[in-house]
């Protein structure tokens, strides 16, 4: 039992007027407000790392996890994040749930809901599930991944990431290769670091590129979401700032769009000779969960360029940073 | 139906009949369910016991008939029964609708077909014509008795919304019936091509992370069923073309002299992929909670804004024959959910003339000829869509300047699932006669100017 809090400095941000009370995407973000959340997620971050960070700026919050597929990362960063800012947090599984008598996505987010809930953060497998949950409820609605289309605080997290990486990250060049046709991280991560001015180089098999794009220049049909499509990996990461890895989904095989693993894996795959052609200490991450030796080799995962224990880090508090945002206007 | 007792002038109307090349300002003298002439304005003297209909600023036209209509009866009646979709045709002009066989039974036998009928006989003020199945229970697998259903009364066959994705069937369905001459109605959708799929394929479905399906999933079944027309002498007819490739294939097939007809939806004609956004057809800077509008959700999807200007094309040169709305009603529970559990379809009836002509700005009179001779020359039937002397009295008369407001109160369907819910669309159905008795009245039933 907790009987004090450690005292913090810290209050809850005023500069950020949401222009929404749900994040439901990256797309209604402006580049200042992705900024603050990144500068607030370094505040938490350094806190964290000073000392044993508790503190209460959402006490008396509720926020349930409701998550339909399997997560370890984001719903166990999410349970923290709401924790370390002294929030209620109670997490909620499909699998364990009334979903599994049936139940409806909005019966169980109105039962829910009724409940008195402040924050739903809540992850879906079908795209748009989060808007449509946001129609319905009073709570405010955090989009923890939806299907193929949005993963906004992974997107914060990598934007957060890579600046505190290599500083300045507006005309960076971020190598981006993978699927990125059925990917919600890719989405998400376009919109957000061209956003944030960085330059994307896209290498993917063309069956796992979204329709119609092909070299060159390519968008995802919002305003500054154009990236450069290569047809080599060897060209996408040629003097990269960075690089992203996407996860490959094995279930691509079976459905025909790609002939073999380990066919990817030499053609698409990232590795030390791949990642000599990037920039000197060029970094490289990953969304996880990774397929290690598969899309990024054993070497580049677990080597010293790589971020991907740092994004998990800067995960917690980039979620520190979204729920304080947006539940701290709820109180 | 309804019996009519009064004779009736409908006076001083813009009187459009395609089927005689008539537009002028008349009079339409109805006697008993028979339209008797067209007069001059103001010639015709009325007579003890006549009323008069002042269509004056309005047009006065056939009865629309509907080629692809969804009863949800048998087996899904809360979603629609006969009277209610009457009750939405004659609110957009409808005086006899064709309904698809998805019934649950589905119409693939003649009692199924007799009782179905039957009951739209006693429930239904418009005329209902049935489509038979293709294939027993629409499984595709054995052909259903076509003979059986033609004397039954179907009108065509068709498995509705599943394609008869075995060639050799498809083959065999328009080889048997060729002698029947009625229409193989093939949902064109190769499902080999793409399974599982939420809307068209193309930017909004790749910024949306929705899984499409393109245009060629439909122009590929619509090539194959046009080479085994022709192959077999069979009589095809397209339902909902939906892109410019299958335009431009059935314009070929027809200049071929294929046995070939196709049809079009209001909604393919007036709505494009970009309404799945939710704002009425915008393109939104950032999305709103009302994305994923599982309204504009419907097989085949709502594509790009090429296709949607192939497809007015195809109606103007004569390539696509008829319009046909199908209306699909679904509950609330089909729709409030999300865009990929959400189910295929939207209603069609009442917002046929506020999608083609209101919406699309297609001109009334195509649209007029398009839901009269179009739909009656693909049933053989001279006798409806037309306003000709002794013919059946079934009139739709026309506000064009006047708006509507499109809300559960103003629609006659048991369901609401439409993309323009909540909008103000023009034009209105003012009045609707069915075999000469006047079925629908805005003015009388409350639905106000907006």
């Amino acid at each position: 039992m907790i009987t004090t809090l450690p005292k913090t400095s810290r209050q809850a941000s005023t500069a950020l007027i949401p222009s929404s009370r749900h994040l439901l995407d990256v797309d209604s973000l402006s580049s200042d407000q992705i900024q603050d959340l990144v500068d607030t997620a370094r505040e938490f971050r350094d806190l964290r790392a000073s000392t044993r960070y508790k503190s209460d700026i959402l006490r008396g919050t509720s926020i349930y996890t409701l998550f339909f597929e399997n997560s370890t990362r984001t719903r166990v960063s999410f349970e923290h994040a709401g924790k370390a800012l002294g929030a209620d947090v109670i997490n909620i599984s499909a699998a364990t749930s009334s979903v599994n008598k049936g139940e409806s996505l909005l019966n169980t987010a109105l039962t829910l809901d009724s409940m008195g809930v402040d924050a739903l953060v809540i992850r879906h497998a079908h795209s748009g599930a989060s808007h449509f949950v946001s129609r319905h409820v009073n709570a405010t609605v955090i989009n923890a991944g939806d299907g193929a289309h949005a993963h906004p605080t992974q997107a914060l997290l990598d934007v957060m990431t890579l600046e505190a990486e290599i500083g300045n990250i507006r005309g960076a060049k971020l190598a981006m290769i993978g699927d990125i046709l059925y990917s919600r991280v890719a989405r998400s991560d376009i919109i957000a670091f061209r956003k944030m001015g960085v330059e994307i180089s896209i290498a993917a098999p063309p069956t796992l590129l979204p329709n119609g794009w092909t070299a060159g220049t390519n968008s995802l049909n919002v305003p500054d979401s154009e990236v450069t499509v290569h047809e080599s990996v060897e060209d996408a990461v040629s003097d990269a700032d960075a690089i992203m890895c996407l996860r490959l989904q094995l279930e691509r095989q079976t459905a025909g769009l790609l002939p073999d693993v380990n066919e990817y894996s030499r053609v698409w795959g990232i590795n030390n000779q791949r990642l000599a052609l990037a920039k000197p200490d060029a970094p490289v991450m990953h969304p996880g969960p990774m397929n290690e030796g598969l899309e990024i080799s054993t070497e580049v995962a677990h080597g010293g360029r790589s971020l991907v224990t740092t994004q998990v880090q800067n995960g917690v508090a980039m979620r520190m940073a979204v729920l304080e945002h947006f539940c701290a206007a709820i109180g | 139906m309804r019996e009519q007792s009064q004779p009736i002038v409908i006076r001083n109307g813009r009187v459009i009949d395609p089927s005689q090349g008539f537009d002028a300002i008349a009079d339409v003298v109805v006697i008993g369910s028979a339209v008797v002439s067209i007069e001059s304005p103001g010639t015709t003297e009325l007579s003890d016991g006549w009323t008069e209909f002042n269509a004056k600023g309005k047009i006065v036209a056939p009865g629309f008939i509907d080629l692809h209509t969804h009863l949800r009866t048998p087996g899904q009646e809360w979603k629609e029964d006969p009277k209610t979709a009457s009750d939405a045709a004659v609110r957009g002009g409808f005086t006899t609708i064709c309904a698809m066989p998805n019934t649950y039974p589905a119409q693939d036998n003649a009692s199924v077909v007799d009782a179905l009928l039957q009951r739209c006989a006693s429930e239904a003020d418009v005329r209902v014509r049935l489509i038979g199945a293709i294939t027993k229970a629409r499984e595709g697998h054995e052909l259903a008795p076509m003979h059986e259903l033609a004397d039954a009364g179907v009108i065509g066959f068709s498995d509705d919304g599943d394609p008869v994705m075995s060639a050799h069937l498809m083959r065999q369905a328009l080889a048997y019936s060729s002698d029947l001459d009625l229409p193989v109605i093939n949902h064109a959708e190769d499902r080999g091509l793409v399974s599982e799929w939420d809307m068209n394929e193309g930017p909004v479905a790749t910024h949306l992370g929705l899984k499409g399906i393109p245009n060629s999933a439909e122009s590929m079944m619509i090539a194959r069923d046009i080479v085994l027309a022709r192959m077999t002498n069979g009589r095809l007819h397209i339902p909902h073309v939906s892109t410019a490739e299958s335009v431009e294939i059935i314009r070929r097939a027809k200049s071929d002299s294929i046995n070939v007809t196709a049809e079009v939806t209001p909604h393919h004609l007036a709505l494009t992929q970009e309404w799945v956004y939710g704002e009425y057809g915008e393109v939104p800077n950032t999305l709103t909670p009302n994305a994923y509008a599982t309204n504009a959700k419907m097989a085949p999807p709502l594509r790009a804004e090429a296709d949607r200007q192939a497809l007015i094309d195809g109606l103007s040169d004569g390539t696509i024959d008829t319009i046909g709305t199908d209306h699909a009603p679904h509950a609330d529970t089909d729709k409030i959910c999300t865009f990929t559990e959400a189910a295929n379809g939207i209603i069609g009836l009442e917002t046929a003339l506020a999608l083609t002509v209101g919406i699309a700005g297609i001109g009334i009179e195509t649209v007029i000829e398009r839901f009269t001779v179009g739909p009656s020359a693909i049933l053989n039937d001279a006798t409806i869509g037309t306003l000709r002397p002794g013919m059946p009295a079934d009139i739709t008369i026309i506000d064009p300047n006047a708006e509507w407001q499109v809300t559960s109160a103003t629609l006659g369907s048991k369901s609401r699932n439409t993309p323009l819910l909540d909008a103000n669309v023009k034009p209105r159905v003012d009045a609707t006669f069915v075999n000469g008795t006047k079925i629908w009245d805005a003015n009388e039933n409350g639905a106000a100017d907006a």
